[in-house]
């Protein structure tokens, strides 16, 4: 018990700096780094308390994905150079108070609930319960490919449409490359292709004059 | 303050959360901090989620948060190409200067 709360207040502390760095770092560039580090730590946060199913993804799609497409957005805009001096700049210090002023109430609404909550021990269903003799990522599966199979598949359309909406909203068409033309090679004729001439003997065939 | 429960992580949560949002209020310089500050109230609704889950003993918390995590990467991959395609066309991502809709 004694390591789960060192270890829990270890990471904790990493995650909370390295989300207030992420949105206060000058610097577009330190704050994907500190992005990556906070899930990191909210990672192993997750493997600590028993989901490792859920840490290794967290680390492979945020971390592997995520977080390298940010670094190739940021390096790809040039904007490492705009430093993010909001606390600095005059129009934005006085959306400074307002912000404050709404994250504290949100954050002593989400204190107060869980100040208050109580939840009664027969609330929940026990078929998706714990057992102790699978691991964690099997009855996962055990319930994610059986009870919310639509939902999966429904997320993986999601997947697939995000996909094609990037590929459509960042692919542009350039003027001057030189490309095969598909349409332009199966519509050809052979009135434009052919062409034939009557060659007198001794004259020679002029082309292309 | 040894025994760490299920209001620790809660707790966490809600850190992270606020903090999410003040990134949100604050920043007025690149919107790319804006996206990243979505991820992490994210990132707090997961910590939440999960941490019922493994204290209520019911798995489904952590399917959501797999959905969660499927909804968070396509938002940020549509978000960033967005944000591609309005720097090529304006030449700028400052918070202040993208006023075109007069918002």
């Amino acid at each position: 018990m004694i390591a789960h709360a060192v270890f829990f207040y270890i990471f904790s502390v990493i995650a909370i700096v390295s989300a207030i760095m992420v949105t206060a770092s000058k610097n577009t560039v330190h704050s994907v780094f500190f992005l990556i580090l906070d899930f990191i730590s909210i990672s192993c946060l997750f493997i600590i308390i028993g989901a490792e199913f859920l840490g290794m993804i967290m680390l492979i799609v945020y971390v592997g994905a995520v977080a390298v497409l940010f670094l190739f957005v940021v390096m790809m805009l040039n904007v490492a150079q705009q430093k993010n001096q909001w606390f600095l700049s005059k129009t934005s210090s006085r959306h400074i108070p307002i912000g404050m002023i709404i994250s504290a109430i949100i954050f002593f609404e989400l204190i107060i609930v869980v100040g208050g909550w109580k939840y009664k021990p027969d609330l929940f269903s026990s078929n998706n319960s714990y057992s102790d003799e699978i691991s964690n990522t099997h009855s996962l599966g055990q319930i994610l490919y059986t009870d919310y199979i639509h939902i999966f598949q429904i997320s993986g359309m999601i997947l697939l449409v995000a996909m094609i909406g990037a590929i459509v909203l960042t692919f542009r068409q350039r003027e001057g490359v030189k490309t095969q033309s598909y349409i332009k090679q199966i519509s050809r004729e052979r009135s434009e292709g052919v062409e034939l001439i009557d060659t007198p003997s001794n004259k020679g065939v002029k082309i292309d004059d | 303050m040894t025994e760490i429960g299920l209001g620790h992580y809660l707790t966490l949560g809600a850190v992270i959360f606020s903090i999410g949002v003040i990134g949100i209020f604050l920043n007025r310089k690149n919107i790319i901090v804006i996206l990243m500050s979505i991820e992490l109230i994210l990132l707090a609704v997961n910590i939440n989620l999960v941490s019922f889950s493994i204290y209520l003993g019911n798995l489904t918390g952590q399917v959501f948060t797999l959905f969660i995590l499927t909804v968070a990467a396509a938002e940020a991959a549509i978000g960033l190409a967005i944000i591609v395609v309005y720097y090529r066309n304006s030449g700028t991502i400052r918070v202040e200067e993208i006023d075109k809709l007069k918002g």
